[in-house]
């Protein structure tokens, strides 16, 4: 009963990590590329549903979707005037430029008189509510992670499974040059990317919230979440959701049975084993080119 | 405008290539002999850390700028540095075979990251390098018997031939020596054929494989030489700050090293020197402008994350090759007067390609 429960605690914080690193997959599935600004962007998803529903008095519901429609703007903006301009440049220019950006979206939250240095709670409709069952004690918050976290990893992966726009964005993460040459236009494809991310990021920010509270360093749980992404494949949406589970729950068993420490290093022991052993991920493509 | 008329091959290979190089760096070299005298004991604080930061840069611009693999958890092969010399000098060894030790213990370190390292590339390098980063952190923060724990560890002061190098003077002729060692070792490194192939490595590794470079041989070399100058400049930073806790050596200070090699200018050894010079006046210009800023934006704890980010995001769009780079141009502006013209550095087309296919 005691592994049950940590099993399921452990599954709980797996989905946040699952859910965060849905975006990191996003990224790196249409673009190739590994952004570090991903839990940033969750954070001030976060701080904008605050503000939203403590200096606008706007209800939850109201708050996160205004919030997620003004994210994903702000995601266009940012594609549009930071990384268009290094567009097919090195991944590792847009890493550093997504670091860049991390930093400057920290610092410009702590610099809002008053809020900014705070730490906040977002008052959800189900927040405190308790779900038994079997016996197994689940916050209401928890399940509701797990339960967009699955609904949204299925909608993101019907898209670039089967539609034109989810096709059309692989296409052009694989090869850009080929992808123009296809009539693909790689570059409002890839600020729809950016926008996706951000919406993404801002429900992540908005679902973990009530767990976590508000505050300005709550992006650094984005570091948790690249174990998971990686562990999954870094390619698969499933397996990021998989990977967090992974993560979420060596984490818990870890932090029962060993000595303090070792819950905060598990996930970054269980990636560097992925990566000696399996570097693509559980569920990553295989892909390997000829020479 | 100079024109280098050759006449030998060994010119080629010549680190000064023609006597304005000479002239130069040896009005550097005696400015930098003279430091103690023509400067008071703060700025000769800062340039001891300069120097120090130099080194560690080198350290990583070999691995990240010349062999192209990015490493996002530099900080704790600074931190093995650190703690190996800080335990070696309280256990009353002398300073030499600290160093040494310093610099063993980061390269058999740097080779035990090198062997998940061969397996990955790119974005799956810097994964691997942060988690070992993590784990080292938290290693420097538990071990509490070796390092102190978060509590903190006190370095006691070396002495090197009798002479106390607690006193700044001869402590910083200690980082200048060995800064000036370092970075003869670098340049002499890349113009040898090991060198060589750590280039042929970052351009492609197909082609260098096919011109029969081993791989594995070498980028294990990498970082293992990288992981070694950059405890080297560990060891030394932790004479200079004499108290170590663990989060000096976090993933904030790896970034701060990534900070310091892109501003300074990828792929030069020029960049390590003045990304360091960035990384350590930054703040101090921070904390100046502060007082013509009004009191809401200079108080706020955020000022100085904004500005680096900003400055990190306008070097990547507009000066790929960082403070280097932007030296070359003026450099060519003032060689080619008035033939300048603005495309001279334009910057490549280029479309990405997976990497996943390489």
């Amino acid at each position: 009963m005691e592994l049950l429960q940590l099993l399921v605690s452990g599954i709980a914080q797996g989905c946040v990590y699952g859910l965060i690193a849905l975006g990191f997959v996003l990224i790196y599935k249409a673009t190739e590329t590994v952004t570090f600004a991903q839990g940033d962007l969750m954070m001030l998803g976060a701080f904008g549903g605050f503000i939203a529903m403590s200096a606008m008095g706007l209800p939850f519901w109201a708050a996160a979707i205004a919030t997620v429609f003004v994210m994903t703007l702000i995601g266009i903006g940012l594609e549009r005037v930071v990384i268009r301009p290094i567009l097919g440049q090195p991944a590792f220019s847009i890493i550093m430029l997504t670091i860049g950006v991390a930093y400057v979206v920290r610092g410009a939250i702590t610099m809002i008189p008053v809020i900014g240095t705070e730490t906040h709670p977002l008052d959800a409709p189900y927040a405190g509510k308790v779900i038994e069952i079997a016996g197994l004690v689940l916050a209401a918050e928890q399940v509701v992670v797990i339960l967009v976290t699955a609904a949204l990893s299925g909608a993101l992966t019907l898209l670039f499974r089967y539609s034109k726009l989810g096709i059309a964005m692989q296409a052009s993460a694989q090869n850009q040059l080929a992808a123009y040459y296809m009539g693909i236009p790689v570059r409002r494809i890839n600020g729809l990317i950016w926008g996706l991310a951000a919406a993404v990021a801002t429900v992540a920010g908005l679902l973990i919230a009530p767990i976590t509270f508000v505050h300005a360093n709550m992006g650094f749980i984005g570091l948790k979440a690249f174990p998971a992404a990686v562990v999954g494949g870094f390619t698969s949406l499933p397996g990021a959701i998989v990977g967090g589970l992974i993560i979420g729950v060596t984490e818990s068993i870890a932090g029962f049975y060993l000595e303090e420490g070792f819950k905060d290093i598990a996930p970054y022991v269980v990636v560097l084993l992925m990566l000696a052993v399996r570097p693509n991920g559980l569920f990553g493509e295989r892909m390997r080119k000829k020479v | 405008m100079r024109f280098v008329f050759k006449t030998d091959y060994t010119q080629d290979i010549n680190l000064a290539k023609h006597s304005g190089h000479v002239f130069w760096y040896g009005l550097l070299l005696v400015t930098l002999a003279i430091g103690p005298w023509i400067m008071d004991d703060y700025w000769l604080a800062q340039l001891t850390l300069v120097l120090i930061y130099s080194i560690v840069g080198l350290g990583l611009m070999l691995l990240a700028g010349f062999t192209g693999q990015f490493s996002l958890g530099h900080a704790a092969f600074l931190g093995v540095g650190a703690y190996t010399q800080a335990v070696a000098i309280n256990a009353g060894l002398p300073l030499i075979v600290a160093l040494v030790g310093a610099m063993a213990l980061s390269a058999v370190i740097g080779v035990i990251v090198a062997i998940p390292a061969l397996r990955v590339r790119g974005v799956f390098l810097g994964m691997a390098t942060l988690a070992l980063g993590i784990i080292l952190e938290e290693a420097f923060a538990r071990w509490e018997s070796v390092t102190g724990g978060n509590a903190g560890l006190f370095v006691q002061s070396p002495t090197l031939l009798g002479i106390e190098l607690s006193d700044s003077t001869p402590y910083y002729f200690l980082c200048l020596v060995l800064t000036i060692a370092v970075t003869l070792g670098v340049a002499n490194l890349l113009r040898s054929p090991t060198g060589r192939a750590f280039v042929a490595i970052r351009d492609s590794e197909i082609s260098a494989q096919s011109m029969g470079i081993p791989l594995a041989r070498y980028k294990t070399l990498a970082f293992a030489i990288s992981a070694a100058l950059t405890g080297l400049g560990g060891a030394l930073y932790a004479h200079k700050i004499q108290f170590l806790t663990p989060e000096q050596f976090g993933i904030i200070q790896s970034i701060d090293l990534l900070l310091l090699i892109v501003i300074g200018g990828l792929g030069s050894i020029h960049g390590a020197f003045l990304g360091a010079i960035f990384l350590i006046t930054m703040p101090q210009i921070i904390s100046s402008a502060k007082d013509y800023l009004p009191s809401s934006v200079a108080d706020a704890p955020g000022l100085s994350a904004l500005v680096y980010g900003a400055v990190l995001v306008l070097f990547v769009l507009f000066e790929p090759l960082g403070l280097y780079g932007r030296w070359l141009k003026v450099r060519a502006y003032i060689q080619l007067f008035p033939l300048y013209r603005r495309g001279m550095f334009e910057r490549q087309k280029s479309f990405q390609k997976s990497e996943r296919l390489k």
